[in-house]
This record gives C-alpha cells, sequence and structure tokens, in this order.
C-alpha cells in the first residue's frame, strides 16, 4: 500500500514537473536571445521592417512554384480587438498591393479554438486555396489542424505559433521578453532604486503576456525596484482606474509597468483625477496614449507588438507561390518601441483613439480613411 | 394569493424597520472593514471615490430590480451599456457640441431596447431569459458593426463630466462627484415608480403571481413592458457614467449584467418575482462594490481573492434567503 502510494506521488511530482517544464515562463537563455535580438541589425530593407527578419536561415520554396492567379486563404483567430481590428485592415490593404492575387478568403474563428479547427478544415475541404495563412487562436489546439493542412498546401504561420515546424514559415516579431525588456528597462534607468512600481496585467496564464511580466520582474529586482502590486485588469478601462485609484490611497506609486497598454491612459486619468503628478509609465502604441504622452510630456515608453506583422504573411504567400525563397523555419521581425525621441513620428491625431501606430501602414492603399482616419 | 401580497407591500413601516433586511449590516461591517483596513478611506477622497465608483452598478441594480421584481430577468443591459459608449463616441466624432443630443439619442435607443424587450417577452412569449440574451448578442453585434470594432472618436470632456468631474468646494464632504448626484437622483425616482405608486404594487403583484394579476385586472403585459424599459433606461444612464468614468472602450459593459443580478440578490430579491425593493438593490450594489474596494486595499494574491470574493458573495445571498425564509418578507 505505501509503495503504491510512493509511486503515485512520484509519478505525480515528476508529472507536474513536467509541465511546469513546458509552461517556463522565465526562461533566462530565450531572456538574453531576445535582449539581443532588440539590438541586433536585421537583414532586408532599411525602413520597412515589415520584409525585415534577423538570422540568415532562408528555406526553399521551389516545390510549391504555381502559376498564378492565386487565392489566399486566411484563417484568423479572431478581430476581437482594436490590436486584430488595425492588423487585419492592414493585411486587405496589402492583399491590394499584388495584383496576381485574385482572392483573399477571409475566415474569422471568433477567439474558439473549435471554431478555428472547423474553420480550416472547410478551407481545405473547399479546394479553392493556392496557400493557406494561420493565425491561430491558441497554440497546442490548433497544431493537429495545421499539421493536416500541412500535407495538402503550403501553410504560413503568423503572431502566435503552434507545436510543429511543418509550416513553411512563422512569422513573428521578437517576443513577449523583449516587450517586457525594453519596458522594464525603461522603468529601471529612470526610476530611482527602492521606487514603488505597480505591475498592471491583463489576464494571467498567457504565454505572450507572462513572458513580458517574468522579463520585467527580473529588470526589476536586478535594479533593487519595489514591486507594490501585480494586479490584473483584463483589460478594462473601469478596473484599471479603480485599482490605480485604490493604490493611491494605500500610498505613493512611482512607476506603472503594463503588460499591454490599452489601458494606459485610464491608469494615468486615476493620478489626474487624485490630484497627483504622473507617474513613469510603459503603455503601447495605441493613439489615445501617445496623444496624451505628446500633450502631457511625462516619462513614458511605448514598446510595441508591431501590427505591420499582418503584411508579412501576404508577402511570404506570394514569395512562396513563386517559388522564391523565405526566411524560415522562424521569420523573426523587429519591434521597435516609441520612445520620446520618435514620438513625433508616430502621434497621429487624425488617427482613431484605438489605432496601433505602429501598423507600417501609412502608405498602403485607403490610408487613412480605411482604418478609421481622416 | 394576491391579497396578503399586495397587504404585505403597503405594510407600515413599522414593521420594516423591526425587519431590516440584513444587506445593510453586512454593508456596514464592509464599510468598517475597509476602514480598519485603509484609515485614509474615511476622508472624502475615500468614500467619495468608493460611491463614484459605485453609482453605475447601483443605478444598473436599481433598473434590473424591476424586471426581477416581474419575475424576469434583463440580460441586455450589459450590452447596452457597451452600446452606449460605443455609439455616443461614433455619434460624437470629437465634437463637444454634440453631447446633448448624442446622449438624448442614447436614451431614444435604449427606450427601444426596453421596448422590444417587453414586447418579445411580453407578446411573443419568449421566456425573458431567452429574449434578453438574444438582444445581448444582438447589441454586442451592433455596437461592433457601427464601429467595426475600433471606435472613431474620443468622448470629449462634455460628456465624459457625468461620471468623471468631482465639484469642488462643497462644504463639508469638501467635493461632490457628479456621478453621486445621479445615483440619487435615479434612485430616488426608482424609488418613488416602486414603492410609491400603483405601477410598482402592479410590478409586485405580477411577479407574485401572474395569473391572479391578470384576473384582477393588471394590464399585465404593458407593465412588463415598462418595467424592461425601466431597465434600459438604467442602461444607458450607467453607460454614460462609465464612458466618462473612464472612457472609450469596446468591452466596458461585459460582465455588468449578472454583477446587476447579483446585487438585486444580495439586496434580498426573489429570482422568481414579487419581492425587492430599489434602496436593498443600491445597497446590494455597494456591497458589491465593497467587496472588491476591501480585496484590493487588504492586498491578497489575486487567486485568494477570487475565492474570498466567492465565498463572502454566497454568505451574502445564503444570509438573505435565510432571512425571507424566517420573516416571509
Amino acid at each position: 500500500m505505501r509503495r503504491l502510494i510512493t509511486a503515485t506521488l512520484a509519478a505525480a511530482l515528476l508529472a507536474s514537473t513536467a509541465q511546469a517544464q513546458q509552461l517556463n515562463f522565465d526562461d533566462p537563455v530565450e531572456f538574453d536571445k531576445q535582449r539581443q535580438q532588440l539590438t541586433a541589425k536585421a537583414n532586408g530593407p532599411e525602413g520597412e521592417p515589415w520584409v525585415q527578419y534577423y538570422g540568415d536561415a532562408i528555406v526553399d520554396t521551389a516545390k510549391f512554384k504555381k502559376d498564378g492567379p492565386y487565392t489566399v486563404c486566411f484563417s484568423n483567430a479572431g478581430v476581437n480587438n482594436a490590436w486584430r481590428v488595425t492588423g487585419w485592415t492592414n493585411m486587405q490593404a496589402e492583399v491590394k498591393l499584388h495584383p496576381e492575387i485574385k482572392e483573399l478568403i477571409h475566415v474569422d474563428a471568433e477567439g474558439s479554438d473549435d471554431k478555428q479547427i472547423a474553420d480550416i478544415d472547410d478551407l481545405l475541404n473547399g479546394g479553392k486555396c493556392s496557400v493557406l495563412i494561420v493565425s491561430p487562436n491558441t497554440t497546442a489546439a490548433l497544431t493537429p489542424a495545421v499539421e493536416k493542412a500541412c500535407g495538402v498546401l503550403p501553410v504560413i504561420v503568423f503572431d502566435r505559433g503552434v507545436n510543429t515546424k511543418c509550416p513553411v514559415t512563422f512569422i513573428h516579431p521578437v517576443g513577449g521578453y523583449g516587450f517586457g525588456i525594453q519596458a522594464g528597462e525603461f522603468v529601471a534607468a529612470n526610476a530611482p532604486a527602492g521606487a514603488n512600481v505597480l505591475l498592471l496585467r491583463i489576464i494571467p496564464g498567457v504565454d505572450v503576456l507572462e513572458t513580458r511580466a517574468s522579463a520585467a520582474k527580473r529588470i526589476f529586482k536586478e535594479k533593487g525596484l519595489n514591486v507594490i502590486g501585480e494586479e490584473f485588469t483584463e483589460g478594462d478601462n473601469a478596473k484599471t482606474k479603480s485599482i490605480v485609484e485604490d493604490y493611491l490611497a494605500k500610498g505613493s506609486l512611482d512607476a506603472i509597468w503594463m503588460d499591454a497598454g490599452a489601458t494606459a491612459v485610464a491608469a494615468l486619468e486615476a493620478f489626474e483625477d487624485a490630484g497627483k503628478p504622473l507617474p513613469i509609465i510603459t503603455g503601447e502604441d495605441q493613439q489615445d496614449f501617445l496623444q496624451k504622452w505628446k500633450a502631457e510630456g511625462f516619462k513614458a515608453i511605448a514598446p510595441t507588438y508591431p501590427t505591420y506583422q499582418w503584411r508579412t504573411p501576404i508577402i511570404a504567400a506570394v514569395k512562396v507561390l513563386r517559388g522564391d525563397p523565405v526566411p524560415g523555419p522562424e521569420w523573426v521581425m523587429p519591434q521597435p518601441a516609441i520612445t520620446a525621441e520618435n514620438l513625433d513620428q508616430y502621434v497621429n491625431d487624425k488617427m482613431p483613439p484605438l489605432h496601433h501606430a505602429m501598423c507600417g501602414c501609412e502608405k498602403l492603399p485607403d490610408y487613412p480613411a480605411a482604418w478609421g482616419g481622416k | 394569493m394576491t391579497q396578503p401580497a399586495s397587504m404585505r407591500n403597503i405594510a407600515p413601516a413599522r414593521r420594516r424597520l423591526q425587519q431590516i433586511n440584513p444587506v445593510y449590516f453586512v454593508l456596514a461591517v464592509l464599510i468598517v472593514a475597509i476602514a480598519v483596513s485603509n484609515p485614509s478611506f474615511v476622508e472624502p477622497t475615500g468614500y467619495m471615490n468608493f460611491l463614484k465608483r459605485a453609482a453605475p452598478l447601483a443605478i444598473l441594480a436599481a433598473g434590473q430590480i424591476y424586471v426581477i421584481v416581474s419575475g424576469g430577468f434583463d440580460l441586455s443591459v450589459g450590452s447596452l451599456i457597451t452600446l452606449t459608449v460605443v455609439g455616443s463616441s461614433m455619434l460624437l466624432n470629437n465634437n463637444a457640441d454634440a453631447t446633448w443630443w448624442v446622449i438624448l439619442v442614447m436614451y431614444v435607443i435604449g427606450a427601444l431596447v426596453g421596448l422590444i424587450n417587453g414586447l418579445v417577452v411580453s407578446y411573443l412569449r419568449v421566456p425573458s431569459l431567452i429574449a434578453t440574451l438574444g438582444m445581448m448578442i444582438t447589441l454586442n453585434g451592433v455596437a461592433f458593426m457601427w464601429s467595426s470594432g475600433s471606435p472613431r472618436g474620443y468622448l470629449p470632456e462634455t460628456f465624459r463630466y457625468f461620471g468623471r468631474v468631482n465639484i469642488q468646494g462643497v462644504p463639508l464632504i469638501q467635493f461632490l462627484p457628479v456621478a453621486l448626484i445621479a445615483l440619487v437622483m435615479v434612485g430616488a425616482t426608482f424609488y418613488w415608480l416602486m414603492h410609491r405608486t400603483n405601477f410598482g404594487r402592479m410590478l409586485h403583484a405580477i411577479g407574485d403571481n401572474p395569473r391572479a394579476a391578470k384576473m384582477s385586472g393588471v394590464p399585465v403585459e404593458r407593465v412588463r413592458v415598462l418595467a424592461f424599459m425601466v431597465s434600459a433606461f438604467s442602461a444607458v444612464t450607467a453607460g454614460i457614467l462609465l464612458g466618462g468614468f473612464a472612457g472609450v472602450s469596446t468591452d466596458v459593459g461585459i460582465g455588468y449584467e449578472l454583477q446587476a443580478i447579483t446585487a438585486t440578490v444580495i439586496g434580498g430579491a426573489q429570482l422568481l418575482g414579487g419581492r425587492g425593493s430599489v434602496p436593498a438593490s443600491i445597497a446590494g450594489a455597494l456591497t458589491l462594490t465593497a467587496i472588491f474596494t476591501l480585496l484590493n486595499f487588504v492586498g491578497l494574491p489575486k487567486p485568494t481573492r477570487d475565492v474570498v470574493q466567492g465565498v463572502i458573495l454566497i454568505a451574502a445571498v445564503v444570509l438573505a434567503t435565510y432571512r425571507r425564509n424566517r420573516t416571509g418578507t
């Protein structure tokens, strides 16, 4: 009996460590790699980061060569937040630059794994697609569907990844650690040792967000900053403002670090309404934040998860169908941050408040009207 | 059946005094706990910010109780809040002069939503849970279609006035949030409408026993429709305050329908209708907000906080149910 219990315990322990390893969001090796990529020089044309890439790995695509015109199919995880709205607009505009594409078939999974798996099946069965672009809703759930598609036609994955190397290439910016490093280092460089930092996060358990937080916490610990709280806002303005109000009622706050900038303005308003000076803050490339930053001149940085990455899968798809080589099996692109020095380049009060400025879309057809600008 | 029910509701105030709703005690305990864990709460900035933050949910609960008392649910209020915020930002298009007519348009939209909810429930005999669920999905879709997921404009300060601004220089309390004035006005009107008018008595009668109410001459359908319109009115008001408090976002109303229903239950309402009061529902909303605030101040880690929050909620509802079973009111 006792042996049985010991064996079960051991097995359980083993299983839990295995899982812990799989879900490691604080990987020093990946942290260092991304930190280097942030300052490395990317290959490709200067000023067009959506076609730039790090490293020299290239995949040959001669076997996919096909005569046009092409039908590009896109299985989209969702258009359920402002970031994805900007990105999706970018992609539609990019298609207009390629006369060899006769049709873009878009299916929206509305944030559901099941729907996306069915969507991919439908696209394959329809038999019209020359190439399939996938922006997976979640990594593990979509892996089998992507593997199945790989057997039928060339597949290009971007944004979130899948656990298989079968796609021609996986397009993504530097990554979550990189975002956390840019924001964390700015706070660490501007706040005195021992300063109070509040971490505002959207939700726990999402890989790209967890790595942002772990990278920042690593930096804050190195610099001896005092993390006085880590709160989850669910991306809700009212909740964000309430949380910050409560912290201000309890004591002083020197800096606010955010894992995503959607609610940065609400956090700042809590300081304004309490009559306190604005803190050091890290936001994102949303116009409402950039415009407030420009107007008020507080100490800030806006790391980005650039929406220009939505242009790249179309560019890659056309290359693959022509049989031209593309960067792969991972196409890692630059992930710039907006700073006080280059803020003027991105702030634009003609664009709507939730527009993401790092879109690389200014020279695309129908700009700015298609993005809601004037 | 109707006789005792209506008797209870016009029962003398004396009886009500003897049986003070436990939600007020729960609220008092929570307020004391907040004050102990964070002494600055007793200063105006502390408690006024709390009331300001609670105002949208309190107004929403005061509207929801109308539908609950009539024996239904209104699940569409959260999406109506979202539609109000997103729609206002689209219509305003950064033009501060448009504030007044935009607010008017929002109330007209709200009235239509309430009217449709009420008509579908009353005349097409669709259960309110399903009818308002359908409305919720529809309104979320409308808000998304209208804005393509990315609202085009800011809310100008004239619009945000109601949810954000504090009137300064008020004697004794230093400042007074406009949102609190809105809560007091809406609360008083809703209290009068439910507890001092014939309409309110008919509402209780319908929830208690619709058939008996009908036979004694209550225009059941019309009263139900009105209840949904009151609820929609409260949702538009809450939307204006929430948009004012925190600005434009596309998911501002998510979860508010359930919070509002929870608030009314904490306030002792009976989910199948017939019982409930406006002040107790407002107290229920304040209790719910007080729980969130207290747990923020105590600084427990998030998972622990969720557990504590759930336990307090269940305890409050159990307390309300226990009292109702014991006293029958």
